[in-house]
């Protein structure tokens, strides 16, 4: 057994006799895991009388087939989800450097407060008079949002940071119409997450690209040369996505705003100056904030999430309903798109309801928990975290932009691969192999073989030294050509590399019974 | 601060790495006039877990959860009960507290998941394929009338007036961006007249079944006058468990069906968060928007799972994906999956065959009730009485005796004066008899 130079044992599990399977295909505590579907026999998880309905109310359109599901009792269906959760990484079980994604600590006092009977089982068209609680919730974390960005008003039913994009997007879209002018274009850095420009196309607008510089900020240049008539908004995040804050953010809203359009920022990285700069200040007029992200509300295997948007003055009066006023009862709901409160001109709904309230309660869990001076110090552990990073492996591996400060994550290219046959993917998937979750890869877009490492504010310094060496090692076998670690890598995942093409090509999308099978054949 | 590990010599050291001073040195892009000082945010200081779960528990306990009092809300939010298992399975870390999985090496649990979600989804609503969720059903609706401008280049759909008004209003804020929204008529109890509607230009109809009156539709004849005309049908269902009853929108001809699982697995949770559930025919494949989880292999040969088709998406395509989606319903597919896959075939007909006979038993004591009339011939666990005054003020009446009595049509169709004395009720396995006994009672003494 060989050791590393922390003492722990480093060696790669070779204790099994070399070209002998084991009997179960098993390999001690990784299990394989067949599909619900295949393990199904006929067995129930539930016990319910068996009711008939021979005199039924259905107007003839009673299922005549039967559905096709599996049946187990509840051991077995315990047991497979606990053997499928076992072949996932998390953030509960090591270190998870997404860029972008903000993988910190969930509180798990989260999960409890949004569990509580009276926000967990409370129905959403339940009368007004039996939800006070839950609204004054949403009061006091829209106070939270609004005065944590110095913005005035916030519409809070987005579902996630896309939807609230979209939202920021059509408050925009109403403002110009109410203006009588029309206004197509919508101006993106090309260092953007993609769902800027989705979002942009999704709500009709025409997107134009605006290059970065050599050193990772926008061209503001390039940007004000583009403003004119038919430009409705910019859209821009800040810090960007190469971890840079824009500096001239203040004089492009300025520009922006000078040529009759609209500063949207994606506030996908709001995490990194929350408690210490208001984007109000900055000129912004619509800004989405990921609760998933900033406020620690769970990423569940890819959701749900929750995209408020915080709104300027001028985009206010179209948010979208429902609205929240306080009346002589209390607080009361406004769901009438066509009897809005004075002043109000809402641009329609995003979607049925009042928006996520599981994740507003663990947002405002995480807010009063935190306090301002949590959250402050959050982002500063963030941004300190990062650059430690930065600092601790820019000998070794190559940072584009420079010496820094960034903000909340450091950025890498690939470079100091340059004739090593290594690749960014290669190189991420070797950490697999030494535990860790890759980093962002090949994003941002405007530099090449992108290696992108958010650490949060939630790793220890021995866990981010650990992580540090790690990486060190890599980049320096790498740059050695000690590449046999690197090909073909994971070697010690639950699964080596996929077939990403041939899943593509043909795609298999659900599970097809044997039976059918032999039907096609036939 | 009790989630942050970081300790000020910690922090000094790290410092002394990074060559900074202090940590103001590492925000110096941000422009001075910028940063914020502490005292300008007029915002409480961290507290403890007991302080913070004091102040939740207080602001909780002024809400009537669905469990304390009898309880008839429906409308596209149900009351089920969810075996233990579900929420005790979702919250293992490795689910609860992972990303999307972008890594397939070391996500195949939750991969595997998604591919057993799809395949439940398909065969529920009787479709081909399904993707790995929306957000709920609202926004599934509204994605499923992009894809059908889409596939069938025009713009118009037309809206059952038995569409849930917040699916429509949702529809109509997106999807009318790119052609004229037809609204069918509301009549609560029977169904409007569709086919008169459709014409050439016509992308999709769009008919929720069980409707928002809890009204069974029969979507043949609609498929059959939408595709005469080359538009799609898109099926509505706000309550999945009544396809362990109900004929599936695919067996009818559906193209695509937009659903809302909340039902199954989740809570109600005061509207979010949901899961949306899209399924539609093979041949739509490459217009469907968000993601989808197919099978392949790996270097081994061995089984696994990814994410596929991301030439559809937003991170690859940009301005020209089929959605802006990215973060979807993750765990709230989970505990959809986890919860059919207790229910099972067998568990999931009864549980459908208990509801309908609830909601029967209930529609037969309001019945007897003078001046209440029940409109829906034809439901699945859902159906509109007519009240002789405006229900609204009647359920406000009736939360203040301690009973949740149901939705009244007009907070759903605030400006439609025909539907003012109409209560939209919900009967589930989760009521008893004496649920049913207490809102006759109290019904009866304020009419």
């Amino acid at each position: 057994m060989t050791m590393n130079n922390q003492g722990r044992p480093s060696g790669a599990g070779e204790a099994f006799p070399a070209g002998i399977a084991t009997i179960s295909g098993d390999r001690g505590l990784d299990h394989e895991e067949p599909l619900i579907f295949e393990l199904g026999h006929g067995a129930s998880g539930v016990d319910f009388p068996d009711v008939k309905v021979a005199d039924d109310r259905l107007g003839g359109m009673r299922r005549k087939d039967r559905i096709g599901l599996p049946g187990l009792s509840e051991p077995e269906v315990v047991r497979h989800y606990v053997r499928l959760s076992r072949m996932n990484y998390a953030i509960d079980s090591g270190l998870y450097p997404l860029g972008s994604c903000t993988m910190k600590h969930n509180p798990r006092l989260n999960e409890k407060m949004a569990r509580l009977p009276g926000f967990g089982d409370l129905h959403p068209l339940a009368p007004q008079s039996a939800t006070q609680g839950a609204l004054e919730l949403i009061s006091q974390l829209m106070n939270w949002l609004t005065t944590l960005t110095g913005m005035p008003a916030v519409a809070m039913s987005p579902k996630a940071g896309a939807h609230g994009e979209l939202c920021g997007l059509l408050a925009i879209r109403a403002a110009i119409a109410s203006r009588g002018e029309t206004r197509k274009r919508i101006l993106v850095p090309e260092s953007a997450h993609g769902t800027n420009p989705a979002t942009a196309a999704f709500a009709g607008f025409t997107v134009d690209e605006v290059p970065a510089k050599p050193n990772g900020h926008v061209d503001a240049e390039a940007l004000k040369a583009k403003l004119g008539p038919d430009v409705a908004a910019i859209m821009l995040t800040n810090p960007n996505t190469c971890g840079l804050f824009e500096g001239e953010v203040k004089e492009i809203a300025d520009a922006v705003h000078a040529a009759g359009a609209y500063f949207y920022c994606d506030g996908a990285n709001f995490n990194a100056i929350a408690g210490k700069v208001r984007p109000g200040d900055l000129g912004v007029d619509a800004m989405h904030i990921n609760l998933h992200k900033t406020f620690s509300t769970p990423h569940g295997g890819g959701g749900p999430g929750a995209g408020p948007v915080v709104l300027s003055e001028r985009l206010a009066p179209f948010a979208p309903i429902p609205l929240l006023v306080v009346d002589g009862k209390g607080l009361r709901l406004i769901e009438d798109v066509k009897a809005p409160p004075q002043g109000a001109k809402p641009f329609g709904r995003m979607c049925a309801f009042h928006g996520q309230m599981g994740m507003f309660v663990r947002a405002l869990t995480y807010m009063l928990s935190h306090g301002r001076d949590g959250v402050r110090q959050a982002s500063e552990d963030a941004v300190l975290s990062a650059n430690y990073i930065l600092a601790s492996l820019k000998d070794v591996m190559s940072a584009p932009f420079g010496e820094g400060p960034c903000m909340h994550e450091a950025l890498f290219d690939d470079s100091f691969l340059e004739g090593t046959g290594v690749t960014t993917l290669d190189f991420a998937k070797a950490m697999i192999d030494e535990g860790y979750h890759p980093m962002t890869m090949y994003f941002p877009l405007v530099v090449h073989g992108a290696m992108l490492i958010e650490p949060t504010e939630s790793e220890s310094k021995a866990s981010l030294d650990c992580f540090i060496h790690v990486l060190h090692t890599l980049a320096t076998e790498a740059r050695a050509k000690q590449t046999e670690r690197f090909a073909g890598a994971p070697h010690l995942a639950p699964r080596r590399r996929l077939d990403e093409t041939a899943a593509a090509r043909k795609p298999v999308l659900r599970y097809k019974p044997p039976q059918s099978f032999k039907e096609a054949a036939e | 601060m009790r989630y942050l590990p970081l300790t000020p010599d910690d922090r000094r050291a790290m410092l002394a790495r990074i060559g900074a001073p202090d940590l103001d040195a590492l925000f110096r892009d941000v422009p001075k006039a910028a940063l914020a000082p502490l005292t300008a945010f007029d915002l409480p200081d961290t507290q403890g877990e007991m302080e913070v779960e004091r102040t939740l528990s207080k602001l909780a306990s002024r809400n009537v959860a669905a469990g304390a009092a009898p309880f008839f809300c429906g409308a596209g939010a149900y009351k089920h009960h969810v075996p233990s298992a579900v929420d005790h399975l979702i919250q293992r870390s490795e689910f609860l507290t992972s990303y999307t999985p972008y890594q397939p090496e070391i996500a195949q649990g939750t991969l595997q998941y998604l591919f057993e979600f799809q395949s439940q989804v398909a065969l529920l609503t009787g479709m081909e394929v399904a993707n790995a969720s929306l957000y709920d059903g609202s926004t599934a609706t509204a994605e499923a009338v992009l894809m059908a401008q889409r596939i069938t280049k025009r713009g118009k759909a037309i809206l059952s007036g038995g569409l849930h008004p917040h699916y429509a209003e949702t529809v109509e804020t997106v999807a009318g961006l790119f052609g004229p929204m037809v609204r069918g008529a509301v009549t609560p109890g029977t169904a409007e007249d569709l086919a008169a509607l459709i014409d050439e230009e016509t992308a999709c109809v769009v008919v929720q079944s069980p409707d928002v009156f809890g009204l069974i539709r029969n979507l043949k004849p609609i498929a059959e006058a939408a595709h005469a005309k080359g538009a799609l049908l898109i099926a509505v269902v706000t309550e999945v468990v009544s396809l362990g009853l109900l004929e599936p929108p695919g067996a009818q001809g559906a193209d695509i069906v937009a659903a809302e699982g909340q039902s199954v697995g989740n809570g109600l949770n005061f509207g979010g968060p949901y899961v949306g559930l899209f399924a539609t025919r093979e041949k739509f494949l490459r217009q469907m928007p968000g993601r989808l989880c197919g099978e392949t292999v790996d270097a081994e040969g061995r089984r696994g799972y990814v994410l596929t088709l991301s030439t559809r998406e937003q991170h690859i395509r940009r301005e020209k994906a089929t959605s802006n989606i990215c973060t979807n319903s993750g765990l709230c597919t989970l505990a959809f999956t986890i919860h059919l896959s207790l229910l099972g075939e067998e568990g999931l007909t009864r549980l459908a065959r208990i509801n309908h006979a609830k909601a029967r038993a209930l529609a037969d004591r309001l019945a007897t009730l003078p001046g209440v009339k029940v409109l829906t011939p034809a439901f699945f666990n859902e159906f509109t009485i007519e009240l002789p005054r405006p229900a609204a003020p009647l359920v406000e009446a009736l939360a203040s005796k301690g009973v949740i009595a149901g939705v009244p049509a007009s907070r759903l169709l605030p400006h439609d004066k025909s539907v003012q004395n109409l209560l939209i009720l919900a009967a589930t396995e989760t009521n008893t008899d004496d649920d049913f006994a207490a809102l006759t009672a109290a019904l009866k003494e304020i009419l």
